[in-house]
């Protein structure tokens, strides 16, 4: 079998037989037959397609406003002085920024493609828990609800940064706790939705595909999960202590009451860094889907490749303290950061490797996600290199709370998580959508927005290292070209996103034409396998082991026997 | 001799160095311990740039090579030990070496002892307070840039000096060639007290002292910001430290003794109502008005005193809060008994509060037992 029986009929009957095999309470599923029409289709979604479409378009709109929010910040930084907005308002903008970026939007953007792709890469019908998928992803809207009213409660939204730090945190209105409540939400939504992906992942693989077989997406979202699920109740912890801190009289971080305000950071930066990877590991997982098909060519080093995820993984855990090197620890703890932080750069820098040798000697073409693929090894190496220098820690004496650090992060995480979810929804549009999106139009989204990008971010490295602090509204005038070209900048990558917005509907509404059921000849994974565009239920019947053989010695993860040779 | 008067001139001219520096990196190190940080970054700049150089060339040489446009086949390969063992490898020891200077430097940084003079830096929402531990006096550094250059919602604001931002009433003052040790601390939220071109950055904590030190190598002018949010003004309390010759050390030190001494509250003094309103408000726009502002009118978070049920109640409600403190209102027990009686005695007849009564220094040391 080659294709799904009902790949060609979407609204044909059909139940979850596989799904009961691996304990998912099959017989609940068997009212649900084909997608309910309307709304209905979407608040009772249970499908992974729909749940996942739900994702990325909610992330998408999180992005546009997280976006709108950096406009503001930018606006006002263009010449120094107030122009714009009040101080407050101001730190309200950049904390409402960065929560929801990085909880709004990268963090769903994933959980979305996890969830349209991994059943369709490991050859599952749906996602383990159908029913939890939709919870997970229902808690979302109202948080980001939340984070909007809490902008105009009395004292206004919270406007202590996206860390949180307490007392300021402890001392700021009702904006702050409408923050909190929403942090407690998303978290919920993110380990719902970890516990899912680790399940579907572990039980439901296709025959044969054992896990060093698996596609590496899988792999990373696995670990990424892992990460979440360790993590994601850590921050809860900390921002409930905060709550009790504000308003049940607790102690935690206050020195009078016997607490200790650098509890916070420990216990935020324990959830904090984990975090980081859990926006970039995704982001390496579809990379090396991408490199390997418009190379024409295996994933270079796919165990290694393995292993550094988990290295990467398990060092995450020891490296927190490298965001509190100016809190004033003592030297022992200066230093074992510092070497931890160092380490860490060892299995980052084995994947950079492994992505380019997957480039060497291969047979290269540039469609848009390749050159997305391609742009985030680029910038995320800068990214990484900064990553180095802030690892010093007498270096990150200097630099820390500076715009250095903004620059660091945003080429890790816009560059790098970003631009990975930009090449994954071109690489997958064909696929989601049945049709083709425009070639011209992504190529053109993606040297604006490369470009846009470095003309941003580049400059903030000088500011950083000249000294500008970071979350000011306001600043001295030696600081002023680098400020003005940031914010330049800053509107021409906004603008590249309009443009990316109107091709995707393009490409909904047909593009460029429809999509054949592997538009990429290098692709080898098992969601090529599947009819375009995807029908609403796929794998009812798990893809054969001849299948999915052929796939694997494809990717270099399975010696071909003679008799295939032949065939 | 000329050499001794070249060097006093490049001495006398970094001041204005300071304002022409490279905007690309780090500025002029002036205390050895940020020479010493610029050192270890041009270190790890040349490594990232050689491996910048062989990744990207290597990356770039194959993106034109290895093009199916150039009629290029992919050969399809997928593993070799000995290059992968190898690329784990180098990485590692080339951080191991690199590991060694920026240890020392650490070391260096976190060595506090033998300092020649000791000053409590205090962060408060949002100025900082400065306290000479060897001299017996300390005093308050603020923003000095006037608030019309800041604000520029409607035309015709003012133009902004040449410091704008980086401009304090009273800088710091330090000795050249000394070692400080400065000690930080915070007053309501955390601040971070950092001044670049000396290297040292060190996050002021309520409730607790952390240390850092310099030694400046030159005669002049260093400016820096805060680097921890701490609220609405974090962008506007700048730290200017004025390096200065032992001698102009000595000297200054002996006139703000003396302005010290001056300005003590004679404790036997009988204070006439008058007297007090007035440093009453004097202490008011020291240490309150930053939270309820000048008005009593507060904002946000703050509440506005004009007019407050505790301003206007009975007195012991009104002296409890300011020495004990409440949520964001910090305690104010620090302040002595004369500056909290004359607050107090401000606010309750101020900002339209009219309640007529005033509280005497004696009644804030009771209140204290
Ligand atoms: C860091 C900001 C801050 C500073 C500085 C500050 N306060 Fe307050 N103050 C507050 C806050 C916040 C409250 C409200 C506390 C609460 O009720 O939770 C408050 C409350 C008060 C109240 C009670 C008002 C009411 O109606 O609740 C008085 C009186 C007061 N402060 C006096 C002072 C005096 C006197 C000073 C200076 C010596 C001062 N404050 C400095 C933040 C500040
Ligand atoms: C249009 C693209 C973007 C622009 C122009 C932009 C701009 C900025 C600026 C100027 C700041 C610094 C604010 C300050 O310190 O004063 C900032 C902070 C931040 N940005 Fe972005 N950003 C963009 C996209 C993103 C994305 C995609 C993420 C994804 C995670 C992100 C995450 C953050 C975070 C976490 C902060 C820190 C917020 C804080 O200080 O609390 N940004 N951004
Ligand atoms: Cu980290
Ligand atoms: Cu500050």
């Amino acid at each position: 079998m080659t294709t799904t029986t009902d790949a060609l009929n979407p609204a044909h009957p059909i139940d979850h037989g596989h799904g009961a095999d691996h304990g998912h309470g099959g017989h609940d599923a068997h009212d649900h037959h084909h997608a309910p029409a309307g709304w209905r289709r979407w608040v009772y979604a249970t499908n992974h397609k729909d749940i996942g479409t739900m994702y990325l378009w909610f992330a998408f709109s999180m992005f546009l406003l997280g976006g709108t929010f950096a406009l503001g910040i930018r606006a006002e930084l263009f010449s120094p002085g107030m122009q714009f907005w009040q101080p407050e308002f101001f730190n309200q903008l950049t904390t409402l920024h960065g929560v929801i970026m990085v909880f709004g939007a990268i963090m769903p953007a994933f959980t979305g493609l996890m969830n349209w792709m991994i059943p369709l890469m490991i050859g599952a019908p749906d996602m383990a828990f159908a029913r939890m998928n939709n919870w997970s992803f229902w808690l979302l809207p109202p948080a980001a609800m939340l984070l909007i009213i809490s902008l105009f409660v009395p004292g206004g939204g919270p406007g202590a940064g996206w860390t949180f730090y307490p007392p300021l945190s402890v001392q700021l209105g009702a904006g702050m706790d409408f923050g909190i409540f929403a942090i407690h939400l998303m978290g919920l939504s993110s380990i719902m939705g970890s516990i899912n992906i680790v399940t579907t992942i572990l039980n439901m693989r296709a025959p044969g595909m054992t896990l060093l077989k698996m596609p590496m997406f899988a792999w990373t979202s696995l670990v990424t999960a892992y990460l979440l699920i360790a993590v994601a109740p850590v921050l809860a912890g900390a921002v409930t202590m905060l709550l009790t801190d504000r308003h049940f009289g607790t102690h935690f971080f206050n020195a009078a009451g016997g607490g200790d305000p650098i509890l916070f950071q420990h216990v935020f930066w324990f959830f904090g860094h984990p975090e980081v990877y859990i926006m970039a590991l995704p982001a390496f997982g579809v990379v090396s889907q991408i490199l390997p098909t418009f190379s024409r060519k295996p994933l270079f080093g796919y165990v290694s490749m393995v292993y550094a995820v988990c290295a990467i993984a398990i060092l995450s855990f020891m490296v927190w303290g490298h965001h509190m090197f100016a809190v004033g620890f003592p030297a022992t703890a200066q230093l074992f950061y510092m070497f931890m932080t160092m380490l860490i750069a060892v299995p980052t820098g084995v994947k950079v490797f492994n992505w380019i040798s997957t480039m060497w000697q291969g047979s290269m073409t540039f469609e848009t996600p390749m050159l997305f693929a391609i742009g985030f090894l680029c910038l995320f190496t800068i990214g990484g290199m900064s990553g180095l220098v802030l690892s010093l820690a007498p270096v990150d004496i200097q630099l820390h709370g500076t715009y250095y650090v903004v620059a660091h992060f945003h080429y890790v995480l816009v560059a790098g998580a970003l631009f990975s979810l930009f090449g994954a929804t071109y690489y997958w549009l064909p696929k989601w959508t049945g049709n083709m999106y425009s070639e011209r139009m992504g190529k053109l989204h993606f040297w604006w927005s490369m470009i846009a990008f470095n003309i941003t971010f580049f400059p903030m490295h000088f500011l950083g290292l000249a000294g500008m602090p970071r979350r000011i509204p306001d600043y001295a005038l030696q600081f002023t070209t680098f400020n003005e070209v940031a914010s330049v900048g800053a509107f021409l990558f906004g603008f590249a996103q309009i443009l990316f917005l109107y091709n995707v509907i393009h490409t909904i509404r047909g593009g460029v034409g429809p999509s054949p059921q592997r538009p990429w000849d290098g692709a080898t994974t098992l969601e090529w396998d599947v009819a375009c565009p995807a029908p609403h239920h796929t794998w009812t019947e798990p893809p054969s082991l001849a299948l999915v053989r052929e796939g694997l010695i494809a990717q270099g993860l399975e010696e071909s026997t003679h008799v295939e040779e032949l065939k | 001799m000329q050499l001794r008067r070249l060097c006093a001139m490049a001495a006398a001219c970094t001041p204005s160095f300071a304002l022409a520096e490279s905007p690309y990196t780090f500025q002029t190190p002036q205390s050895p311990i940020a020479s010493h940080i610029n050192d270890l970054h041009t270190w790890i700049m040349l490594i990232i740039v050689v491996v910048f150089v062989v990744v990207f060339g290597l990356m770039f040489y194959s993106i034109f090579k290895h093009r199916r446009s150039v009629g290029h086949q992919a050969r399809h390969f997928h593993e070799n030990t000995a290059v992968e063992v190898a690329w784990t490898i180098i990485p590692a020891l080339i951080l191991a070496v690199m590991a060694f200077p920026a240890a020392r430097l650490v070391l260096a940084q976190k060595n506090t002892t033998n300092a020649d003079i000791t000053i409590k830096a205090t962060g408060y929402q949002w100025l900082w307070g400065y306290d000479y531990m060897d001299y017996g006096f300390g005093y308050k550094s603020r923003l000095a840039t006037p608030r019309a250059q800041i604000e520029n919602y409607k035309d015709g604001a003012p133009p902004k000096s040449p410091l704008y931002l980086l401009e304090v009433d009273e800088p710091l003052v330090v000795p050249v060639g000394k070692r400080v040790r400065i000690l930080t601390t915070a007053n309501d939220v955390i601040h971070s007290w950092y001044v670049p071109a000396l290297g040292v950055k060190q996050d002021a904590i309520p409730g607790f002292i952390r240390d850092t030190w310099f030694t400046a190598e030159h005669i002049g002018t260093y400016r820096g910001q805060c680097t921890e949010l701490c609220g609405r003004d974090h962008g506007y309390m700048p730290i200017v430290v004025k390096v200065v010759s032992d001698a102009d050390f000595k000297t200054w030190v002996t006139a703000q003794q003396a302005k010290a001494k001056a300005a003590q509250d004679d404790p036997n003094k009988k204070w006439t109502k008058d007297e007090l309103l007035a440093r009453g408000k004097q202490v008011f726009e020291s240490n309150c008005a930053a939270c309820h502002k000048v008005d009593g009118k507060g904002g946000g978070p703050f509440p506005a005193l004009a007019g407050s049920k505790i301003a206007t109640g009975p007195k012991e409600g009104h002296i409890h809060i300011v020495l004990t403190g409440k949520n964001a209102m910090p305690s104010w027990a620090g302040l002595s008994d004369v500056e909290v009686a004359s607050v107090i005695t401000y606010e309750r007849n101020s900002f339209g509060n009219h309640t007529g009564d005033f509280v005497l220094p004696a009644e804030v040391k009771a209140a204290r037992k």
